[in-house]
């Protein structure tokens, strides 16, 4: 701690110098923390995906709708414990800027495969009884003001009624939140029957993919290929993999976020580092004839290398952890409004303690060389050439 | 006089430049008694700063010895050595070398950092010394804000703070004005009278140098002439 002071005033004597650098390391450590928010954002499906739940979707693509009579013929397939089905509605609320994540379900297998959808037993019972029905993520309540028992038009940029329209008149009956915040908090589901019952003859009795529960997670494969040989040489052939698998491809198709985000994050860190590095180095040939006075007095090789040692940590450290506090203010702060883009926004605490990892390892060999420099100081050579 | 403090022996310092060897002590034997105030003299590069640094262990001779009290400086580790200077000598160098960013005080305290005292004591101890030399009323100045004499009293309180017995001086008063220059003077005469701190000081002033009790003349890395003031 005594040793603290001498940090700071070398810290102190080229003030502009200081702030320039630690403003980069706080730069780099806020795309981290971003960034960071980011990848989870569109790897969130990935990391929640259930371990015992397959997604069975026509072949050619996701966009293709699969018949409803395979939800029977799929239940009837060895390991097979539970199948619910889903549609994408493309909803939105008023305008087409207000989208809202919204699939019409079967609503007693969908919660029931997906028990992380909590809510309160009366409201989940008051959903289950009415067929225009709706069940709302919390943030989605939120950010419309929406309340239990609401009337809300969802429209949808791909369904028409048989009537022509494109507006379903729904009632919020329950506001789900996702356990331990692991899902999707803004999605909107309505009932199946009352969707598919509306629209015109011929458009009915589809289905977007099926969520398929096993009863042997060890088993997946072997009940993902036998529904796909169930279903081969058919009108709609389809293409099993488990969840996690599915969201990860998903995630894909806007790109390897993680490839991307390491990409960035490396470049941006190597930079900085060679800038805070060339920094230190400089302030360290700047103080040669201090550090040489320092060792006169008694100060060790080793305890001169860890003053500057201590110097690139206090300024990787300061930067990085404000960096990374402004990136989980932004984050939090800002969230709601992201959150209509991306449903999970947040900044996991594995992320900040590899932040923190970083700001360390950062500081350790950013430091490295100019405290080598400090180590290998003869102070006689030193003294004399400072006068 | 009493005893020696300061025994050299076959002092011989070599630098070497690419192929050149330049000899810059050449088998030197000093004698610097306990209580003594040495004045060495002699032109430049005639090897004064090099004999001060290695009496004061900041350098390492080619051969030959040091002692220092009881101990053999030549022999101890670097780590070892540094730990002896702390406790042992104390430097005042001719451009002060205060740290620029530290008040008078902090500057002062430096040397106490390597103790194991409290913080309350070091200042403490730091506030002496600075009244010791006159400036405790600049205890929070910054060396920007002294003058060049009070910037070496600072210089001088930081060497007497942790008490050491041996002063080693490097031209203390040639960057100062004369009337700065005689104040420090006597400064170190009043240290070495009533504080019994041994001084070896380098001048090329020799209106400093009949400050001390005897002069030893330094040419080309030898002992060329001793005289008592």
């Amino acid at each position: 701690m005594k040793y603290l002071q001498l940090v700071w005033a070398s810290l102190a004597r080229k003030k502009t110098r200081t702030l320039l650098t630690a403003g980069s390391i706080l730069i780099a450590f806020l795309m981290f923390g971003l960034l960071s928010a980011l990848e989870k954002a569109f790897t969130a499906g990935v990391d929640i995906a259930g371990v015992d739940r397959l997604v069975t979707i026509h072949k050619v693509s996701l966009i293709q709708l699969l018949p409803r009579a395979y939800y029977n013929r799929i239940r009837a397939i060895e390991g097979v414990r539970e199948v619910t089905h889903a549609t994408w509605f493309g909803g939105y609320y008023k305008e087409p800027k207000n989208f809202i994540p919204t699939f019409p379900v079967d609503a007693e297998t969908y919660l029931k495969i997906y028990p992380e959808y909590e809510m309160p037993p009366e409201q989940r019972t008051a959903f289950m009884e009415d067929r225009t029905g709706a069940a709302i993520g919390h943030v989605l309540a939120d950010r419309y003001g929406w309340q239990v028992g609401d009337r809300v038009p969802i429209r949808s940029e791909i369904f028409r009624q048989a009537d022509g329209s494109d507006t379903w008149e729904v009632t919020v009956r329950a506001i789900y939140r996702p356990k331990d915040d692991q899902g999707d908090p803004t999605a909107f589901m309505m009932h199946y029957d009352f969707f598919n019952e509306s629209l015109p003859d011929g458009a009915r009795d589809t289905a977007g993919w099926y969520v398929i529960q096993v009863e042997d997670p060890d088993r997946s494969a072997e009940v993902a290929q036998a529904i796909d040989d169930r279903f081969a040489n058919s009108a709609a052939e389809t293409k099993t993999s488990t969840e996690k698998a599915f969201a990860a491809g998903f995630a894909k198709q806007v790109g390897d976020i993680g490839a991307i985000v390491t990409a960035i994050v490396t470049a941006v860190f190597f930079t900085m580092l060679l800038v805070t590095a060339n920094t230190m180095g400089q302030s360290v040939r700047e103080r040669t004839n201090e550090l040489a006075v320092l060792k006169t007095l008694g100060f060790t090789n080793t305890s001169v290398t860890v003053l500057v040692l201590l110097e690139a940590l206090a300024i990787t450290l300061v930067g990085g952890v404000i960096g990374l506090g402004l990136a989980w203010f932004i984050i939090f702060a800002g969230g709601d409004a992201l959150r209509q883009f991306l449903p999970v926004f947040y900044l996991p605490w594995q992320d900040i303690a590899a932040g923190g990892a970083l700001m360390l390892a950062f500081g350790l060999i950013a430091g490295a060389l100019p405290a080598g420099q400090a180590l290998r100081l003869r102070i006689a050579d030193a003294l004399r050439r400072g006068g | 006089m009493s005893e020696s403090l300061v025994q050299v022996r076959g002092l011989t310092k070599i630098y070497k430049r690419g192929s050149e060897r330049l000899t810059v002590l050449d088998n030197l034997d000093l004698d610097v008694a306990r209580g003594d105030f040495v004045a060495l003299m002699g032109p430049s590069g005639s090897g004064k700063t090099t004999l001060l640094n290695l009496i004061g262990g900041i350098d390492r001779p080619d051969s030959g010895s040091v002692q220092v009290g009881d101990r053999s400086i030549d022999q101890l580790s670097d780590r070892a050595l540094a730990h002896w200077r702390s406790a042992h000598v104390g430097f005042v160098f001719q451009m002060f070398n205060l740290l620029p960013v530290l008040s008078a005080e902090r500057n002062v305290e430096l040397p106490l950092l390597l103790t194991g005292m409290s913080g309350s004591e070091r200042r403490r101890r730091a506030r002496t010394a600075l009244s010791l030399v006159g400036l405790e009323d600049r205890a929070s100045h910054k060396p920007a804000q002294l003058s060049g004499g009070q910037e070496q009293r600072v210089g001088i309180a930081r060497a007497i703070v942790t008490d050491p017995e041996l002063l080693l001086c490097d031209e203390p008063t040639g960057d100062l004005d004369r009337k700065s220059g005689d104040e420090i003077l006597e400064l170190l005469v009043a240290l070495n009278e009533s504080q019994g701190k041994t001084i070896i000081m380098v001048t090329h002033d020799p209106h400093a140098a009949e400050r001390a009790k005897r002069t030893v003349h330094l040419d080309k890395g030898r002992l060329s002439m001793e005289a008592a003031a």
